[in-house]
């Protein structure tokens, strides 16, 4: 580099630059792959031994799994022998056909084959409802609020159950299964939850002494105890609580259980979020004159909603997650459907029980995956929002 | 350093070895492929306040913060009283041990009691015995004039007494060299003068400072050298009275007026 | 005239049902009666409804004979002698070892984990990510099921186990351990932990009270190893191995020695403390990051090296943040660990409200008992929580 007279710097007590310094590229071993390999991961002997552990361990796993779900696995066939390993086939890896025949059942369940389009139309009106609430562009989201918790509940009730007087054949709860049961059991926890964790949530910040105590006790109770027991509970007991004739059905009861477990939980993230309003929006609320309901409605709530929507999403997946509990109670879940279609002893073979379980975890993965994507954007639009 | 040698120069800043407490030469530093600072030369001598002004995003902060290798260097050296500046711990420990510096943001540890902020290092760096800390921290705690908060937390004191407490804790090391980045930028206006009082008696003693701030008032009273940078490099280097009065290069013209009132 | 004050304006008179006060109490009298109304009419229906099914009421099961065994039993108990309440207490120590040893295992895990997310060694970071991320979004049961079905049922049977030197043989029947078994002279094995632990506790104490007044820090971690675990060796060795144990020796039929231990309570363990390590992991992230950048920062100006530097300022800070939460997976580990019902292992919620209600039919009776032991259970660990709280929480002004 070339110094003239006034670039140097000197010790001297004045020092004016004459020429400006463009801005340079980093020296070659700052930057590249190398560098990047070099810092971070072979920076340190310990690093070093990290790095080729962790390789040999994904060396190892990862080929495994693509062989187990792709390259070994069997695609076509009818029954257990196709699954079986044979001397030019020895190592086998998913059963896939042993999938392909059985998906009718995993998706449906028990549903009476001519009666299946009910629930692919439910399915259908579902994801309307879902994307109309949750894409933040869509117009008349009031509008999608009340199609999601109240329409929507009443149309695929009649749809999924029946209802001779319009011609739809009933369909008994024990014949629905697999992702029809779980979606329905999810959807119900979800729309029921939130109006009830509201309420909830309200009734344990109010004044009244009553109606405080009441609200702290069901949801520490309800919070304290495991989900079984309370599905237990709902199972065994509700049939005692009715009056004969009105004694629910299984499902119906599971759908209470978990109906009530997943209010509790919702009521503490929705107080977090009330809690989370500054006392000035309550104030300007009422000093302009609008009465507890109103300013719950058009004040407060949306904006404590807002905010815990990543809270909310993150309790709708671990509920989501609580939907396979039902299997205990006697519900055909998807989970129970595989279960139960993988000690089929038509397709009897070492690979089955894997494949089936690659099946629900796919699907899970899937779902929950998506849900916390979601969460995760949304935290960071409300987080850009909020920053001014 | 043993515990008889630092109870002797309680009030007294650590004495240099050398001449130059530091050195930077044609110092360069990256980020990815931002050239933060760009051919950074500077020479301060022992007992020179240096005032660091510039706009935001000039790099002054990483430039001192380089010296104490918080920030990592790619070009050029840095040498503190003739030690220099790498990748060598034993030697960086040693920096740290005769470098103070004050945060922006304060730093204290808030799960130890303003007494306990300022004992940490000595009892764990110089091993020094509890009491004989406990002695020094309330010196330097009254030299700060807040000797009566010593047991509270820091989560307790205002802004200002937080940040005079951060300047008792660097000096109980007994640094021969303090750093302050920004020191009074986050606090509230009425709180800014206690600070900076407290920086002036401490240039009063004599000790080596080099301070990142926008407070001019300051920098007339106290500094030797103002150093003004902008786009990673010096532009313009002075003594006060010329630096305000005849500045030079078109920028610093620009940035004095937007910041002088 | 009366009086020289002007008249006092009287606050206008409240017309009562307008009155907040009032419409408070009515609001709740109506509540209350309402929600007395549902229980009696519940009571009602539950009492009709079992007598027609001619279930019992009352605890007086609780004295009956079982008449069923029980897989894993830690304390006595015989089908043919011990009653359902001996049962309940059976199922209850079984659910607080494999949550105890869960919690255990979950919390090293978790942290190894945790920590791992934030190094910076790009792969470990992924790795350790991909685990939380896989985990924390598949269903438990799923998990369970897995783990039982697919990994320990899929075991060798007993003529092909796997035997691993050491004296540990893995088959589908269970994994089987080595038993310690006591012989003479173990008192002098016990003594010398005893003496052991206790003198490095002494020792710590010692030393902080030396370094507080010269100074010099005492070599602690090195003399804990030695007096923990240096000591009870060298006593085990003089005193001429005084714990032996008996091994596992495969049969034609069956395995005799050595501790049985169920698949079903392994595949319990490993899911369980897989799963809420996943969430350990993402508590334990959260607290580190919660301690601010600047305070290592400032640390290290000062002179502190690493290592001190995490245990004084970033550890302490972490852990205020880390406890709560993680106090919460505990709990949801306890709870979860409920879904033993699933697989067959016999805990509380397996034997009691599974085997016990179907025997005698006593739904109400038997589940409230159940309930209330997870409550007990929560709410003191909340009490304790909030306690811990309180107590450490950052002095503000």
């Amino acid at each position: 580099m070339s110094m003239a007279e006034g670039d140097l710097a000197v010790a001297e007590m004045a020092f004016v630059r004459r020429a400006t310094i463009a801005p340079r590229r980093p020296p070659a071993a700052m930057t590249g792959p190398i560098a990047w390999l070099r810092a971070n991961l072979l920076s340190t002997p310990f690093n070093i031994a990290l790095t080729v552990l962790i390789m040999l361990l994904l060396a190892w796993a990862i080929p495994e799994i693509l062989r187990f779900l792709v390259i070994d696995a069997v695609w076509s066939g009818n029954d257990r022998d196709a699954c079986l390993w044979t001397v030019q086939h020895r190592e086998i890896g998913a059963c896939w056909p042993f999938v392909w025949e059985r998906l009718p059942y995993f998706i449906y369940g028990s549903y009476p084959i001519p009666q299946r389009w009910r629930v692919d139309v439910f399915f259908l009106m579902l994801a309307v409802g879902v994307v109309w609430l949750l894409w933040l562009k869509a117009p008349r989201r009031d509008l999608g609020a009340i199609y999601f918790f109240i329409v929507l509940p009443v149309v695929s009730y009649i749809l999924l159950t029946g209802w001779s007087a319009i011609g739809l054949e009933p369909v008994d709860t024990v014949l629905w299964g697999g992702v029809l049961v779980t979606i329905v059991v999810a959807s119900v926890g979800i729309v029921f939850s939130l109006p009830l964790g509201i309420i909830l949530a309200l009734g344990r910040r109010s004044r009244m002494p009553v109606v405080r105590t009441l609200s702290v006790i069901f949801i520490e109770f309800v919070r304290g105890v495991p989900l079984i027991t309370v599905l237990f509970m709902a199972g065994v007991m509700l049939p005692l609580f009715v009056p004969e004739q009105y004694s629910p059905d299984k499902l119906v009861r599971a759908l209470v259980g978990i109906a009530i477990f997943a209010s509790a939980y919702m009521a503490e993230v929705v107080r977090a979020g009330l809690q989370a309003i500054p006392r000035g929006q309550y104030e300007g609320a009422m000093a302009v004159g609008l009465g507890y309901a109103q300013m719950m409605r058009l004040v407060v709530l949306p904006q404590a909603l807002t905010v815990t929507i990543p809270n909310i999403v993150n309790t709708y997946i671990g509920l989501f997650k609580d939907t396979t509990l039902v299997f205990i109670v006697g519900i055909f879940d998807l989970l129970r459907t595989i279960e139960v279609a993988r000690i089929d002893p038509k397709w009897a073979t070492p690979v089955t029980s894997t494949t089936g379980y690659a099946v629900a975890a796919i699907f899970y993965v899937v779902f929950c995956y998506g849900m916390s994507r979601y969460a995760r954007a949304m935290e960071m639009r409300l987080a850009k929002g909020g920053r001014r | 350093m043993t515990a008889d040698e630092n109870s002797g120069s309680l009030l007294k800043p650590g004495r240099l070895r050398t001449e130059t407490a530091v050195e930077l030469i044609e110092l360069n530093k990256w980020y990815g492929d931002f050239h933060v600072l760009r051919d950074i030369n500077l020479k301060v001598r022992g007992g020179e306040r240096i005032v660091i002004c510039g706009p935001s995003g000039s790099g002054k902060s990483t430039m001192i913060r380089c010296i104490n290798r918080l920030e990592e260097h790619q070009g050029g050296q840095i040498f503190v009283d003739g030690v220099e500046v790498t990748a060598d711990l034993k030697k960086i420990d040693e920096i740290r041990r005769e470098v103070g510096m004050v945060f922006q943001h304060f730093n204290l540890f808030p799960h130890l009691t303003v007494l306990e902020n300022c004992t940490l290092a000595p009892i764990w760096v110089r091993k020094m015995p509890k009491s004989e800390a406990e002695e020094v921290a309330l010196h330097y705690l009254t030299r700060v004039k807040i000797p009566e908060q010593a047991n509270k937390y820091p989560g307790q004191l205002s802004g200002g007494q937080q940040q005079r407490v951060a300047i008792a804790r660097a000096l109980c090391m007994n640094p021969k060299i303090m750093l302050f980045d920004e020191p009074t930028s986050a606090l509230d206006p009425e709180m800014v003068k206690e600070v900076l009082e407290t920086m002036v008696a401490l240039a009063h003693d004599g000790m080596t400072m080099l301070v990142v701030t926008h407070e001019m008032g300051f920098a007339r009273q106290v500094a030797n050298r103002i150093v003004f940078m902008d786009e990673g490099q010096i532009v313009e280097a002075n003594v006060p009275e010329e630096f305000f009065a005849h500045p030079q290069h078109e920028r610093t013209k620009l940035f004095l007026s937007q910041i002088l009132r | 005239m009366p009086s020289d004050l002007p008249a006092q304006p009287r606050p206008a008179r409240v017309v009562f049902y307008n009155d907040p006060k009032v419409r408070s109490i009515a609001y709740q009298l109506v509540l209350c009666t309402v929600v007395a109304l549902l229980v009696y009419g519940a009571a009602r229906n539950a009492i009709d409804n079992l007598a027609r099914a001619q279930i019992a009421s009352g605890f007086g099961f609780w004295n009956q004979t079982a008449g069923f065994d029980i897989s894993q039993t830690l304390i006595e108990y015989s089908s043919r002698g011990s009653t359902y309440g001996r049962a309940f207490w059976v199922g209850l120590l079984n659910t607080l070892l494999v949550a105890g040893l869960g919690i255990v295992f979950a919390t090293i895990i978790g942290f190894i984990v945790g920590i791992s997310r934030l190094s910076s060694n790009w792969l470990l970071a992924k790795a350790a990510g991909g685990y939380v991320e896989i985990i924390r979004n598949l269903p438990l049961l799923l998990q369970l099921l897995f783990w039982y079905n697919a990994v320990l049922k899929a075991l060798p049977d007993l003529r092909e186990s796997i035997v691993i030197p050491g004296g540990l043989i893995l088959n589908n029947r269970g994994f089987f351990l080595p038993l310690p078994v006591l012989k003479g002279g173990v008192g002098f094995f016990e003594l010398s932990l005893l003496v052991g632990v206790g003198g490095a506790i002494a020792f710590y104490v010692w030393a902080r009270k030396r370094q507080e007044r010269t100074g010099q820090r005492p070599p602690v971690l090195a003399v804990t190893l030695l007096l923990v675990i240096g000591l009870p060796l060298a006593v085990f060795a003089i005193v001429g191995r005084p714990i032996g144990f008996e091994f596992p020796q495969a049969g034609r039929f069956n395995i005799a020695g050595g501790i049985e231990v169920l698949p079903e309570f392994v595949a319990l363990l490993f899911g369980l403390s897989i799963y809420t390590a996943a969430f350990i992991a993402e508590v334990v992230r959260a607290g580190i990051l919660a301690v601010s950048r600047g305070q290592s920062e400032a640390a290290y100006s000062l002179g502190l090296r690493p290592g001190p530097t995490q245990r004084l300022i970033v550890v302490p800070q972490a852990m205020r943040v880390i406890i709560p939460p993680l106090t919460s997976q505990y709990l949801n580990l306890t709870k979860n660990s409920s879904l033993a019902v699933a697989i067959g292992y016999p805990d509380l919620v397996q034997v009691f409200t599974g085997t016990v209600l179907n025997q005698t039919g006593q739904a109400v009776e038997v589940v409230a008992i159940t309930m209330l032991v997870y409550l007990v259970i929560s709410l003191v660990t909340s009490l304790l929580m909030n306690l811990y709280n309180r107590r450490m929480a950052l002095v503000d002004r």
